[in-house]
């Protein structure tokens, strides 16, 4: 029996188990999250299939990732979407939900059908779906075979994961299903599209060209802004979420893609301390935007909408939904001492380490990557300061945002898990890379025995006698203990008289919370900007009860959906007009349709007899 | 093993030292335009000043108004840990590096703006949302130039950077495009203007606007030791030295006072650019901070051909 099973699963791979690991540290919360959450918007029959269908979609992922073998990989592969297609569409009440499942279930085929493709071109190879015996047979594979294949394999996982320009479904489909499924589809599903990537291209495909890595590195820099960028014009809360996914996992393939730089260059060393750095930022991305979702979700479940716009000082009916997201903004911030910091600041010298390893346009190239991912940080921050802001600041905007609730116990104890476990992994930041390097070396099949990672030490060349440090708690503490004095210095020079008293006002004197910045207002700097990429553009009307009185304003102002607008909309109208000069095949004549059915058993018997 | 005394005196120096550059680089500023100006000692009088007035906090504000202050306070300080000043080595050994200290920098900026949001004032609003706005795009100009010193000297580490690099056209630029970034984020003209509390042009008093009292005072404290930082970091780059201290201690005093000396040349600099630059639109702040940028790229393409 254990034969059998190691045949087909990957049993003690630390690769695989990593993942398993990052499964369920947001699988578990997310499960005791879900009661408190489907208890009362759901009829008990149905949250006993969104139970059943959440088992299946945890399940399907963890055999995604142990699978050792392509059919099984690609049947657990489609399972997974196929069950979260059904997770997305769980709200068939809403019209937008079924929309958004067409464009997920879609999307998602193509990429499995380039998935498809590229395996059973490893197949041809290799004569067996076994990754073991496939791997071998990549070793003598021609170069320009590789190239198709890790194309292929690209786009199957990008599609998938959400990068840039194949990110079209995520920021539609991941709202949609119920707040605890877009925690694990954000936080978790799109990375096995990051481990397919891993385990197919690094472990078995090999990688022996440089440009592998560059284009990846590429690609990742544009998702990374991209969809930063998207996420500041967008006031629904758990879309914003989706945006900084395609974000993150930008920052993820950032790392994965200079891993794969390194390797095609021959620098073990430098190649698993990147894939250090992204799997550590993998495994932190899958934590704060799990819990962000929760808390999202929490959001939802008691003020009723996620438009910000009608949200506002939440803060102060839900007091612990508060701190919980704002510890999850604080990490995705990359804000020192949580998580999200550790894996930046990883990354960001992943890139500089580079630079100094490699000679000339390559210098200037890493620090320019480097230079945007700075840029992403610096604008992930001004969106979380708005995301938090405006949900939970200041006053309410609407009747439903002041009538909220604290949420039930289940909840706060889903999102209290992963706010600790965003805490701890920020502290025990060097426990933590001494662990991941046995998991990337397990990736890269490397040996990393002999290799030291840890945050102090990163003596790589002659050159670099220096060293680096870094202690997160250290910082933590001294940060504490700096608080702790400004607050004696506060509280020793005495009391004073504290009043409180209305906002300025400008002597209005009827401040209220149509006075308020909106999220619209926060976001405008960014909009002027960026606006050569977003496209802005606004509608202005004067509604007038005669030609003297204008009696009210009509303002509206949008951004153009590039991606949507100039790729996928003309490929759509193409795919229809291509369907309906297809339609002049079928004209009911039963004479004509076996007059088909020879003509391909004749095509088919020529192929047959000439290859 | 980290000395407290050190420490302790090491952060007592910043905090007793951080205004008086600001008085400096206001009384340049008023002597170029031919006034007589404040005292030097301004700074510290309207700290003594906010310390013993009560204070005034908006209804509507929640916890991170009264907290954030706090955070502000303590993540300047926390800055000012990683910049040696008595000694070779910084005075937390191992504490972090030059990257992390941006992250540091946004911690307190993250607060801050969270607090100007949460007092239901647009005015609060339209400072955080400005402020955010600048330091994003400030971001990668910054990255660009620390890039430029790591490939001169091979670390990020503030004590070697301080160490072991020389004068060279390299630093000059990263220093520039430090330089650049500083006058962002210590909102100097053309991005903000300290003097003024016009709804059009304001964006750190904009943000602090609902603040008085004590609360306002460990702000206003906490914006001067980021600024004293930043400006050691640049005099550091630009004029290398490092003060000696097992010599007798007049030599103690005058090197400290070249180490702090240099803050001169800085400020004049300020002051002059202050005086000399019209406020820019706020929209232009890309344009500005995309020539640091530039400058960042050109620095480190020096130090790739090893000028």
């Amino acid at each position: 029996m254990p034969a059998i099973l190691s045949k087909y699963f990957l049993l003690s791979d630390a690769f695989s188990l990593f993942f398993l690991f990052v499964i369920f540290i947001v699988s578990l919360p997310s499960a005791i999250y879900s009661f408190g959450y489907l208890k009362g918007a759901y009829s008990p029959a149905r949250i006993t299939i969104a139970g059943i269908l959440f088992l299946a979609f945890v399940l399907s992922m963890a055999v995604v990732v142990s699978a050792a073998n392509c059919v099984v990989f690609l049947v657990f592969w489609e399972i997974m979407s196929l069950v979260s297609y059904f997770l997305v569409v769980f709200d068939t009440r809403q019209e937008k939900s079924i929309r958004a499942g067409m464009v997920y279930i879609v999307m998602t085929h193509i990429g499995t059908a380039f998935l498809i493709a590229a395996l059973l071109v490893m197949y041809k190879y290799a004569g067996s779906f076994e990754f073991s015996a496939i791997k071998d047979a990549c070793r003598e594979m021609p170069a320009q075979t590789k190239n198709i294949i890790f194309l292929f394999l690209l786009a199957g996982f990008g599609t998938k994961a959400g990068i840039v320009p194949l990110h079209i479904w995520l920021p539609i489909a991941h709202p949609q299903a119920p707040s605890h499924i877009s925690s694990i589809m954000s936080g978790v599903m799109i990375k096995t599209a990051v481990y397919g990537l891993i385990r197919f291209v690094i472990f078995i495909l090999g990688v022996d060209s440089a440009w592998w890595g560059i284009l990846l590195i590429v690609l990742a820099v544009v998702s990374c802004l991209a969809g930063v960028i998207y996420a500041l014009m967008e006031h629904d809360i758990k879309k914003l979420l989706a945006y900084h996914s395609v974000e993150n996992i930008g920052i993820i393939l950032l790392a994965v893609g200079l891993c794969m730089f390194f390797l095609s260059v021959n620098m073990p060393y430098l190649a698993v301390f990147s894939l250090i750095a992204g799997m550590y930022h993998l495994i932190n991305h899958a934590i704060f935007k799990g819990l962000l979702f929760l808390c999202a979700g929490s959001v939802y479940k008691s003020a009723g909408t996620r438009d910000m716009e009608k949200l506002g000082g939440l803060i102060k009916s839900m007091p612990q939904t508060a701190v919980y997201f704002l510890i999850g903004a604080m990490a995705i911030s990359a804000l020192p001492p949580l998580n999200g910091f550790v894996s930046e600041w990883l990354t960001l010298q992943a890139f500089f380490l580079g630079a100094l390893n490699t000679a000339g346009g390559f210098k200037l190239f890493f620090g320019i990557c480097a230079a945007m991912l700075a840029l992403t940080g610096g604008l992930a921050a001004a969106c979380f300061v708005k995301a938090f802001g405006i949900t939970f600041l200041a006053r309410p905007r609407s009747r439903r945002a002041e009538e909220a609730k604290e949420v039930s116990l289940s909840m706060k104890a889903g999102m209290f898990f992963l706010s600790a476990m965003a805490v701890i992994f920020g502290l025990a930041a060097a426990k933590v890379i001494k662990l991941l390097a046995v998991v990337c070396g397990a990736a890269t099949g490397l040996d990393t025995a002999g290799m030291a990672f840890s945050l102090n030490n990163f003596a790589l060349s002659p050159q670099a006698g220096a060293r680096v440090y870094l202690s997160l708690p250290l910082l933590a503490l001294s940060l504490a203990v700096l608080l702790a004095a400004g607050y004696a210095v506060y509280v020793l020079s005495g009391s004073r008289k504290i009043a409180l008293y209305k906002t300025w006002d400008c002597g209005y004197y009827k401040l209220d919370a149509r006075n308020e910045y909106t999220a619209t207002a926060f976001s405008k700097p960014f909009r002027i900007a960026f606006s050569f990429f977003l496209l802005p553009y606004r509608k202005t009307q004067k509604i007038r009860e005669s030609f003297y009185h204008v009696s009210s304003f009509a303002y509206e102002t949008h951004t153009t959906p590039v991606f949507r607008k100039y790729i996928y909309e003309p490929l759509l109208a193409a795919v229809f007009r291509a369907a309906k000069s297809m339609r002049r095949m079928q004209p009911g004549s039963i004479h004509l349709y076996l007059g088909y059915i020879f003509l391909t058993l004749f095509i088919l018997l020529i192929f047959m007899g000439k290859f | 093993m980290p000395n407290p005394l050190i420490i302790i005196l090491h952060i007592g120096v910043f905090i007793v030292l951080a205004p008086l550059i600001s008085g400096l680089i206001s009384k340049i500023k008023n002597n170029l335009r031919m006034r007589r100006g404040q005292s030097l000692l301004q700074p510290y009088y309207n700290l003594a000043k906010l310390f013993s007035k009560g204070e005034v906090i908006a209804d509507t504000a929640s916890w991170i108004f009264r907290a954030a202050p706090f955070a502000v306070f303590a993540s300047a300080l926390c800055a000012a840990l990683f910049v040696p000043v008595f000694m070779a080595a910084a005075p937390l050994p191992g504490v972090g590096d030059f990257l992390a200290l941006i992250f540091i920098f946004a911690l307190g900026r993250f607060f801050l703006a969270l607090a100007a949001l949460d007092t239901a004032s647009s005015f609060g609003g339209m400072g955080s949302s400005r402020e955010m706005f600048i330091s994003a795009l400030a971001e990668p100009a910054l990255c660009m130039a620390v890039f430029a010193i790591f490939l001169r000297c091979g670390t990020t580490d503030i004590p070697s950077i301080f160490a072991s690099c020389g004068v060279s056209v390299s630093g000059l630029a990263a220093a520039l495009a430090l330089f650049l970034v500083a006058i962002a984020e210590t909102s100097r003209m053309p991005l903000d203007n300290q003097e003024t509390h016009l709804e059009l042009t304001m964006v750190h008093e904009a943000m602090v606007l609902e603040y008085s009292g004590r609360r306002l005072a460990l702000i206003e404290a906490a914006s001067y030791i980021k600024q004293l930082v930043l400006f050691l970091l640049i005099a550091q780059i630009i004029f290398p030295v490092t003060p000696e201290y097992r010599a007798a201690p007049a030599q103690i005093f005058l090197s400290l006072a070249w180490y702090f000396g240099r803050l001169i040349i800085i400020a004049a600099a300020v002051a002059l650019l202050e005086v000399s630059v019209a406020k820019m639109r706020l929209f232009r702040a890309a344009d500005f901070l995309g020539f640091a940028f530039v400058t960042g790229i050109i620095a480190s393409l020096c130090a790739i051909l090893g000028i």
